[in-house]
């Protein structure tokens, strides 16, 4: 779930030189992301939601001669998850309210379990040190930027980034192996 | 439903090559030029002195020029072409031919006698030039287009633009085989508002034109859909 943009853009050049198995692997975590993504935008309607993710997915299957191996993966695929979203907001005559450029969240894993995933979160933010706490709060849930909980904190950009980062590889394998998350 | 897709897209993977958007660019534009080309030599004809011309450097230098723009655009389109690219750092390229001809449209401005100067840039066919580029234009910018809703482009104003200065520089060029104007005022002139039209089109156009191709993912769907059943 920790995959990072190296590591999928790793999985994608080995996909489009046809290794099904780094495929498999990179479009299961590209359709946790998305659920997450789309999720986010579009007030929780599940169907829609599902639509979309398969919308993208299948995008990202037949277009993805048009990936340059020497670009950000994340970028490419989000990119095209966001035309799916502003296709779809055009199709059904709404405008997009949210921003569409906010990066995907690490936690959720499952869109249906959303509110008890929250929870679980939560619990699991508790075994972290309390600095730690107070800025992954600041960064992923209430979604400020490095620099705002640097200034908050009074710390620099740099160890904000390193102890969230930390603090999110913890959080990752505690959820992993303890908690009762799904 | 979602869980089953991962399954049946892994089992649809092939190779891609390194050039597969290039190659879809070249067979959208090439069928176009050799369409646009098809067009000229019919209803224009080559210039009747081409023989002759072919050495010449005005001749060179608007067969280079209208190339150049062909290049640089075909070029910006293989970026643009990919979501999340700009072609922007690839097309300011333009400016380099523009401003060498503009360079010299300029000295021979100033070299001709002030009767001579509207001549020089009105030359014969001012009036119908542009038109005829835009005309030539069309079928080269209409392989790009398709090549283009068969890729991924997301900036689709800027592809538009792109491919409508690509086709009208390929337009230009074959435009250029025809018509017997021996002056870089009229070329810096005539040629660069042909070509920028076409380009004007396209992003005019670009939002419409450009959306993507859904019958590639519908013969996904198609196959989806049969997996479930």
């Amino acid at each position: 779930m920790q995959a990072s943009e190296s590591d999928l853009r790793a999985l994608m050049i080995a996909s489009l030189d046809g290794d099904a198995v780094a495929y498999r692997a990179l479009l299961d975590t590209m359709q946790t992301r998305l659920r997450i993504f789309f999720g986010k935008r579009l007030s929780r309607d599940t169907a829609e939601v599902d639509d979309l993710v398969q919308e993208t997915l299948i995008a990202i299957h037949t277009r993805r001669g048009t990936f340059d191996r020497s670009q950000m993966f994340t970028a490419w695929s989000y990119a095209i998850a966001r035309h799916k979203l502003v296709d779809h907001f055009r199709r059904s005559g709404r405008k997009p309210t949210v921003p569409l450029d906010d990066a995907p969240s690490l936690f959720v894993e499952d869109e249906s379990a959303g509110v008890e995933a929250r929870y679980d979160i939560e619990k699991a933010l508790e075994s972290l040190p309390p600095a730690t706490q107070a800025l992954i709060r600041d960064i992923k849930l209430r979604e400020l930027s490095n620099a705002e909980a640097a200034q908050a904190r009074g710390m620099s950009e740099t160890a904000v980034k390193v102890a969230v980062h930390r603090g999110l590889k913890k959080l990752g394998s505690y959820l992993r192996s303890g908690g009762d998350v799904k | 439903m979602t869980g089953d897709i991962v399954a049946v897209l892994s089992a649809d993977l092939a190779p891609v090559s390194h050039w597969y958007v290039a190659r879809r660019l070249f067979i959208g534009a090439g069928t176009g030029i050799i369409l646009s080309a098809t067009l000229m030599l019919v209803f224009f004809g080559l210039r009747p002195d081409i023989h002759h011309a072919m050495g010449a450097g005005m001749f060179m230098t608007k067969q280079a020029y209208t190339l150049a723009f062909a290049i640089i655009a075909g070029l910006a389109a293989e970026r643009v072409a990919r979501p999340a690219t700009s072609g922007r750092g690839r097309i300011a390229w333009v400016f380099v031919p523009l401003l060498l001809v503009t360079a010299v449209a300029t000295v021979q401005l100033a070299r001709a006698t002030p009767h001579g100067r509207i001549p020089m840039v009105m030359g014969e066919s001012a009036s119908v030039c542009p038109w005829r580029i835009l005309l030539l234009a069309i079928p080269p910018l209409a392989g790009l287009v398709w090549a283009m809703r068969g890729l991924a482009p997301t900036r689709l104003r800027e592809a538009g633009a792109v491919v409508g200065l690509a086709g009208g520089g390929a337009g230009a060029f074959i435009y250029a085989l025809h018509c017997t104007e021996n002056t870089a005022p009229f070329l810096a002139a005539w040629y660069t508002l042909g070509m920028g039209a076409s380009a004007f089109f396209g992003w005019l156009f670009g939002p419409v034109l450009l959306r993507w191709d859904g019958s590639y993912e519908q013969e996904t769907k198609q196959r989806l859909f049969m997996a479930d059943s």
